[in-house]
């Protein structure tokens, strides 16, 4: 029966489920690393994602514009980044708390709007696959990398640019080293606090595309709670990745690959409990943390709010 | 004197029978989720349309998932005094249990179970869902033109697994060669992960799909855009996909509703479990007029209701 998990078809299909599982993960995880890479833990990743996932979701069923859609959702992940720094950055509030704040009022927020505005689900037509001329025609490659709609080819579009921006430029340099050394930065005439706006306002604005990406590209629907919690293992992601982008999107593969795996698993028929199968992408989560445990170094002042003079 | 003793009891007694009945109610979902929780809703819907606003009174908290939220509204509104507390949700029993007694002059109801906790207060209710799985089954067997039927479970457990089982079963009854697909996705939640399942199972060749709970919402668009059968359960999920949504089996809880009602008022607060089925109609089998099932089609299903309900079908063969 496992013999059956090495047909092309159904390995196709595990793959092409993998990149499509992942596409909300990197947008969160790498906004998330943004973030963290400057010193901030953003634990509203999931609030900002529902506020967004809604609001899309209202726009195209409204108007059935994707690029209002996607305009709107852009300024909101910018005043939900706003909304963060300024709680935490300006405020110092405690950063774990002030993140569990921004998602419980996008949890409610979200569903308030939903019940009031739209009350049942109603399926809407988001984002369109779209086949990659010639490319889409590779065997396998094709289907698993090249036949997928904007916002999955976005998300791996933005792993190199955010290597490049986090590595090899000036505000990169900025980021880790408000990260690392806040005092020292801040020496050498670095806005400590600017650059974490601008971080967060970075990761307001991914999230909330992580949002999108469900509600007007992959599921095409809106419903209470929709992210069931993405958004946190979007944060475990990036300790899994290390606060590295490519590392991260292993991460979002791996993590994606496992439960696309456990679903085609219970699909064929091969006799695994369900409730073992849907804990194996949790399990390996674990493993994977545990084992890369010590091996890896968090930003130095990750979660530690910066005053000049303390 | 006893001619005003007579009137003052008389009033009393007529105030007494005239007493709005008072229901509150805590759910997992929202109370529109074409599933679980909207059974729930539009069956209280339903009572307080029969009884009147002023005779019948409901409050509910939909939405909650997290367990000690749904203990604190219990114990707020048994200690408000209500008729009748229901806890709409499997996962809610261990909260009740530890509840119930501390309020005996309260009624207390929660499904889907089957076990009142030998308490004096308590009410449980299920749903035969087997049953009307059963028949959704034959349907989809029959309309069925590859032979392979992809189902998106929520969880292993209650209602939604005898409903998977019972699906099953019904397939199988009707072309014993068809392939029946069965995926449980681990949350009555996670749409991504339904809209996926839904997915890999029309990569495998299903031109049926079925699903339990409120998690379906987007595997019944992919459904939808593979021009892939739908079959529904719980709730009427045909506005979701008018073209493709076959039938539904519909969850009546005012069957159940009714006699808890009619207890509570005459004096039994609990002690008894009552079941929705075919036969006493709190299972409803409701096809799309727009997607049009043929009247052969149809005789099929109407066979295995009434083979169900004479007893010479068991959904899940004993």
């Amino acid at each position: 029966m496992l013999s059956q998990l090495l047909d092309i078809t159904v390995i196709t299909g595990i793959l092409a489920s993998m990149i499509r599982l992942a596409t909300p993960y990197i947008y969160a995880a790498i906004g998330e690393t943004f973030g963290q890479k400057s010193g901030v833990l953003n634990l509203g990743v999931d609030g900002v994602m529902l506020i967004s996932a809604f609001t899309s979701y209202y726009i195209v069923l409204q108007t059935g514009n994707l690029f209002l859609a996607m305009l709107v959702t852009i300024i909101i992940g910018a005043i939900m980044g706003l909304l963060m720094a300024l709680i935490s950055v300006t405020l110092h509030a405690e950063q774990g708390i002030s993140g569990i704040g921004i998602f419980l009022f996008g949890l409610g927020l979200s569903d308030l709007l939903f019940q009031k505005l739209v009350g049942t689900a109603k399926p809407i037509t988001g984002f369109q696959d779209i086949a990659i001329p010639v490319l889409s025609k590779i065997p396998i490659l094709g289907e698993v990398l090249f036949k997928h709609s904007l916002l999955v080819y976005g998300a791996y579009i933005l792993i190199p640019i955010a290597w490049f921006v986090l590595n090899k430029t000036t505000f990169g340099l900025n980021i880790r080293a408000v990260g690392e050394n806040p005092a020292a930065a801040d020496s050498l005439g670095v806005n400590v606090a600017l650059v974490r706006y601008k971080t967060l306002i970075i990761g307001g604005i991914l999230s909330a595309i992580a949002g999108a990406s469900l509600s007007i590209a992959l599921l095409n629907v809106f419903q209470q709670n929709l992210t069931n919690g993405l958004g946190f293992i979007a944060v475990a992601l990036v300790y899994f990745g290390a606060w590295r982008p490519f590392y991260v999107l292993l991460g979002s593969l791996i993590f994606s690959f496992v439960n696309a795996l456990q679903v085609w698993i219970q699909v064929l028929g091969i006799p695994i409990p369900s409730d073992i199968a849907v804990m194996m992408p949790y399990v390996l989560t674990l493993l994977v943390l545990v084992i890369s445990a010590g091996k890896t170094r968090a930003p130095t002042a990750l979660t530690k709010p910066y005053e000049r003079n303390e | 004197m006893k001619r005003i003793l007579l009137i003052a009891s008389l009033l009393i007694l007529s105030s007494m029978s005239l007493a709005q009945f008072r229901v509150a109610a805590v759910m997992p979902s929202a109370t529109n989720d074409l599933a679980f929780s909207q059974s729930m809703f539009d069956a209280l819907s339903t009572i307080q349309a029969e009884m009147g606003a002023d005779n019948f009174e409901f409050v509910f908290v939909d939405g909650t998932f997290i367990v000690d939220d749904a203990a604190a509204a219990i114990r707020d509104w048994a200690a408000e005094g209500y008729d009748l507390v229901i806890a709409h949700g499997s996962q809610y029993g261990s909260s009740l249990e530890e509840i119930a007694p501390d309020f005996p002059d309260v009624s207390f109801a929660w499904g889907t179970a089957g076990n009142t906790f030998g308490l004096d207060n308590v009410y449980a209710y299920e749903a035969a869902s087997d049953e009307g799985g059963y028949v959704l089954g034959v349907l989809a067997a029959a309309l069925s033109k590859s032979g392979t039927i992809g189902v998106v479970g929520p969880i292993e457990v209650g209602d939604a697994k005898l409903y998977v089982d019972g699906f099953k079963a019904g397939v199988i009854a009707q072309n014993e060669a068809a392939q029946v697909n069965v995926n449980y996705i681990g949350s009555f939640s996670d749409v991504a992960l339904a809209t996926e399942a839904a997915k890999t199972h029309v990569s495998a060749g299903a031109d049926a799909l079925t699903g339990s709970a409120q998690m379906v919402v987007g595997a019944v668009g992919v459904a939808q855009k593979a021009g892939v059968l739908w079959f529904g359960t719980q709730a009427n999920q045909t506005e979701l996909a008018a073209d493709i949504v076959v039938a539904n089996q519909v969850y009546d809880w005012t069957v159940v509703l009714k006699p808890i009602i009619a207890n509570i008022q005459s004096g039994q607060l609990g002690g008894e479990a009552y079941t929705i089925n075919l036969e006493n109609k709190g299972l409803l089998i409701e096809y799309n007029d727009f997607f049009g099932v043929s009247d052969e089609v149809k005789a099929l299903a109407d066979a295995a209701i009434a083979g169900i309900i004479a007893g010479d079908i068991s959904p899940l063969g004993e």
